[in-house]
């Protein structure tokens, strides 16, 4: 494509209506997401964030606009749609893991039910995740066993067995208790810091300034700002990002 | 004929002892027994034929196209919306009146010319049923449980069949012992055609030794001490299953 850039992902004049258009989720969104960069979306609830992240792996169907990952568009015809979403790991707010399957299972289900790795070599590497994150005690419990940190760390690195090329994160620490958000915060940020291109939709405003390279502020469905944390933070342009922060921090 | 004599005779034939009167089962205990066996037979073979073609159902209920939807939709209210009696009776007389099956017995006891048309009666009348069961199983399922699978790149095939599939099996388990339980006292219609299970049983008894009440007395009790205590464990069952569910 003539276009192409180094951008992993390009959302292009995405809207999102429901109910036959009465209500407008998304409208006219542009941005982009370069290789090895941290994008935080931040913005008041019901703004949009969620939706827009969920249509980068198309868990959300945009009603116009086009999102291409790696210059394909992936809401256009013929698109293997699953192919592509084994690049894209997702993280959800409430975890998801699969509540039948203990933690080693969650992990090496997909890696395996695809064809990319042997049992064995899966069960390796869903030990080398979980000792990483030192939760290699827990590979055979299940997931009702774990607090709500460690599952959503297990959740991290679920999406992390599939070599994705970008993690989406959705409000990854909002359903936690306040004490289990920093050790989440802390494997993300040791992500970021290996390279992992990222899009983060988050409330934690400490975590987005220091590890985002880019700050997306979102408020009624649009896209109002955007600019590096030091611009939006200290520097904020628009009437709505200045009441926002001035409503978070 | 006075007052007294005709409040007497009200009641003659419902004294404890004809309610009671077990003089014929020393001749028609194992009778008896075979009967029962054919009910739970009925009952469970009906029902476990039933879960496949539920299954496919409840797909068919859930997808995309709606001629498909129809489809599904219209065989469910067709077998939810007339009785049993009578869908056994268009199903033995017309379906099975066109394919003859061989009078073969099994377990010496039960007639396969007659099990088999009863059976899949049963069975057609159940999927409707479970199909509902399976419905709500899959729809009771997060839906982000069906994303997360999506998500990891897994197909939507994949998705339902190792992520919701065994999840709402699970939170169906109760409800399909309960359709069972159900189809234990149900199958008492298939006496009307002939299959000697519990219900005929009584009857058969009844004519025969001119005892007209204990026979049925006794057939109730023993649909009791079946469906009763399995009514119990399957709340049990569901108890369980709440308290694990709790994260």
């Amino acid at each position: 494509m003539a276009t192409s850039t180094n951008s992993l992902i390009r959302v292009v004049d995405v809207s999102k209506e429901y109910n036959g258009g009465s209500v407008h989720a998304l409208s006219h969104c542009n941005f982009s997401v370069k290789r090895g960069e941290v994008v935080a979306i931040i913005g008041p609830s019901g703004s949009g964030k969620s939706t827009l992240l969920r249509c980068l792996n198309l868990l959300e169907q945009p009603s116009s606009g086009t999102i291409y990952f790696k210059d394909v568009a992936l809401n256009g015809k013929k698109v293997d749609l699953d192919l592509h979403r084994r690049e894209m790991g997702m993280v959800f707010q409430h975890f998801n893991l699969f509540p039948h399957m203990t933690v080693k299972k969650n992990i090496t289900l997909a890696p395996v039910k695809l064809g990319l790795k042997s049992q064995a070599e899966a069960d390796a590497q869903a030990m080398a995740l979980l000792e990483r994150i030192g939760l290699a005690d827990k590979a055979d419990e299940y997931p009702a066993m774990l607090s709500g940190g460690q599952k959503q760390r297990i959740a991290i690195v679920r999406a992390l067995a599939m070599a994705p090329e970008v993690m989406l994160f959705d409000e990854p620490t909002s359903a936690l208790d306040p004490e289990m958000v920093g050790e989440v915060l802390d494997l993300m940020r040791d992500l970021a810091e290996g390279g992992m291109t990222m899009v983060v939709v988050t409330h934690e405003m400490g975590f987005a300034r220091e590890v985002a390279d880019r700050v997306v502020f979102m408020s009624g469905g649009t896209i109002i700002e955007e600019g590096s944390p030091a611009d939006l933070f200290d520097y904020p342009q628009s009437e709505r990002l200045q009441s926002f922060l001035a409503k978070v921090l | 004929m006075d007052f007294a004599a005709w409040w007497t005779n009200l009641f003659a034939g419902m004294s404890p002892a004809s309610f009671f009167n077990l003089s014929f089962l020393p001749k028609y205990c194992v009778y008896f027994l075979q009967a029962l066996g054919y009910t739970l037979l009925l009952a469970v073979v009906s029902v476990a034929l039933a879960v496949l073609p539920a299954l496919l159902l409840a797909f068919m209920r859930l997808s995309k196209n709606r001629l498909v939807r129809a489809v599904s939709g219209a065989y469910i209210a067709l077998f939810r919306s007339t009785p049993l009696l009578v869908q056994l009776s268009i199903i033995y007389f017309g379906l099975f009146g066109a394919i003859s099956i061989p009078r073969l017995y099994l377990f010496g006891f039960i007639d396969i010319s007659r099990f088999i048309p009863g059976v899949v009666a049963l069975a057609l009348n159940s999927s409707a049923y479970v199909a509902e069961i399976f419905r709500a199983g899959i729809l009771a399922v997060d839906a982000g449980q069906s994303e997360a699978a999506r998500s990891l790149g897994l197909s939507s095939a994949q998705a339902m069949k190792l992520v919701v599939l065994p999840q709402a099996v699970k939170n169906v388990l109760p409800a399909l012992g309960n359709e069972v339980v159900t189809m234990v006292k149900e199958s008492s219609i298939c006496s009307t055609l002939g299959m000697v299970e519990l219900m005929f049983a009584a009857k058969t008894v009844a004519t025969a030794t001119y005892i007209s009440l204990a026979p049925y007395v006794l057939a109730a009790m023993m649909y009791f001490v079946i469906t009763y205590p399995a009514g119990k464990a399957i709340e049990a069952l569901e108890r369980r299953m709440r308290r694990g569910d709790k994260h």
